[in-house]
């Protein structure tokens, strides 16, 4: 699962124009200047690299058990996800 | 300046193939939102959508109309039908040549691009219909009401997503109001429940996959809808000395451009659109009885359009009705405003304010009167019709009651 964490900060990098190291795991959507728009393009990037659905609607963040609170959070929920396709 | 009425309606939505039906479904607060039936729709995960069912072009077209008229072009003629049908008009000479169609559509023929992208992407084929680009054109509706009725004023396509019935229609206003038209047939149609249509929005994770419930603290995003409306736009004293009925006058008309963000709305820039439809028309704040909210259903536009209601209207905000139509018909986009006056014009003829219906709990972000479920009676005088559009850009029409 290495590899899943370390994939989806690059795509949280890229989309904050950051380097991969300055993607700590407790910095914030909100931290990395990442907003509504950069959030569902990350969320695209991370379905079309895993190949998963990620139940995300932004209406009701909050409501989806995709957890967006921290880089950390994101990447345990994507590992869940990736871990549920196999 | 002159002054501008309204005398004939018409249309066809997912709640009805005329004003009357829609009315009726508006006044019993119907949902004309149901599953989706269009092709792959299993490989959508929105698969709702206020969709125009028992659909039969053939009784109402040709053969050689339908291999030219997409779907959004069929809807605005089936429209643009009955409010000239109910306004008496016939265009020859002076006044043909003074009269004109402006027409708001976001997508343009959707269907037909939809339709050919799979047969020359996904099917491999080589060669397409020669009717492919007359059919797609966004200002193919337009054109084909400006044929079928003889109107060779003024005449174009509005194109400004969610809000281009309302800046169609604010076009058409102004024209007759400075005396460059006597009618212009307006209005606005859309017809982009497709495969690809549906997917794109899918794409932005705005849309519902259950329902539309503006205002509520159970909403979870818009659900599309398709249709048209188009209205007949007349000079007041042209209209009065043919003893032609009189539906409504329109007022005022402003429009704004948020300059700030493309997909998030600016209760900054609603409130200076409605605060300039009301400059417009002369219409002090506590006049307005009625408005028919943008109130898409996502959490974004409802609460801003509350706040920005309660910061032109002030105390008054507390006093006036607000609902969204949309929980009925789905997001016309590009037709939206167009349908929605229908409901401005029940209000102001019948006493009828259309609900919100699917209205489940109270959001204290949008704490107005939101007409939740029933329709109500109640005589008004002046509404209002918003629509704030992605992109930023916001149009706000004032009617009254017709006098």
């Amino acid at each position: 699962m290495a590899d899943v964490a370390q994939k989806v900060r690059e795509i949280i990098a890229e989309q904050a124009v950051l380097d991969v190291e300055d993607v700590k795991p407790d910095a914030t959507l909100d931290d990395l200047g990442i907003d509504s728009l950069g959030l569902v393009e990350s969320i695209f990037a991370i379905e079309e690299a895993f190949d998963i659905q990620v139940p995300f609607n932004a209406n009701e963040p909050e409501a989806s058990d995709f957890d967006i609170s921290n880089v950390a959070a994101i990447i345990k929920a994507v590992e869940g996800l990736v871990a549920s396709k196999t | 300046m002159k002054r501008v009425v309204i005398t004939g309606q018409g249309t066809i939505n997912a709640l009805g193939a005329d004003v009357a039906s829609t009315k009726e479904a508006m006044r019993e607060g119907r949902c004309g939102i149901a599953e989706l039936d269009i092709r792959d729709v299993d490989r959508l995960a929105v698969k709702i959508g206020g969709q125009i069912k028992d659909y039969d072009p053939e009784t109402l077209f040709n053969r050689q109309q339908i291999s030219l008229y997409d779907r959004f072009t069929q809807f605005t003629l089936i429209s643009a039908r009955q409010a000239i049908a109910q306004a008496g008009l016939e265009f020859h000479g002076d006044l043909a040549a003074h009269s004109g169609v402006v027409l708001g559509t976001s997508g343009g023929g959707m269907q037909t691009l939809d339709e050919n992208y799979r047969s020359v992407y996904e099917e491999g084929k080589n060669r397409v219909h020669p009717f492919v680009v007359p059919k797609l054109m966004n200002n193919a509706a337009a054109s084909h009401v400006s044929m079928e009725f003889n109107l060779k004023g003024p005449s174009f396509t509005v194109a400004t997503a969610c809000a281009s019935s309302n800046h169609a229609m604010g076009q058409a206003f102004n024209m007759i109001r400075s005396g460059m038209a006597k009618v212009m047939v307006t209005g606005g149609t859309e017809s982009m429940l497709c495969f690809g249509g549906v997917k794109a929005w899918e794409g932005l994770r705005v849309m519902s996959k259950d329902g539309c419930r503006p205002f509520s603290a159970t909403r979870n995003g818009m659900v599309q809808g398709e249709g048209a409306a188009v209205f007949v736009f007349e000079e007041y004293e042209h209209a009065r000395k043919r003893g032609a009925e009189i539906l409504a006058e329109v007022v005022g008309f402003a429009m704004t451009s948020d300059a700030s963000d493309i997909v998030m709305p600016s209760k900054q820039g609603a409130a200076r659109a409605i605060a300039g439809a009301l400059t417009d028309a002369r219409m002090p704040p506590e006049e307005v009885c009625y408005i028919n909210a943008h109130g898409t259903g996502t959490a974004a536009n409802d609460k801003v359009e509350c706040a920005a209601v309660a910061d032109v209207f002030g105390h008054h905000a507390d006093d006036l009705m607000i609902s969204s139509t949309k929980s009925m018909h789905g997001h016309l986009i590009g037709g939206t405003g167009a349908v929605e006056l229908l409901a401005c014009i029940m209000a102001l003829t019948d006493g009828v304010i259309a609900p919100t219906i699917n209205y489940e709990e109270p959001d204290p972000e949008c704490a107005l009167d939101v007409v939740p479920n029933e329709a109500r009676e109640v005589e008004v005088g002046a509404v209002l019709s918003n629509a704030f559009a992605f992109g930023g850009l916001n149009a706000v029409l004032a009617l009254r009651k017709a006098t």
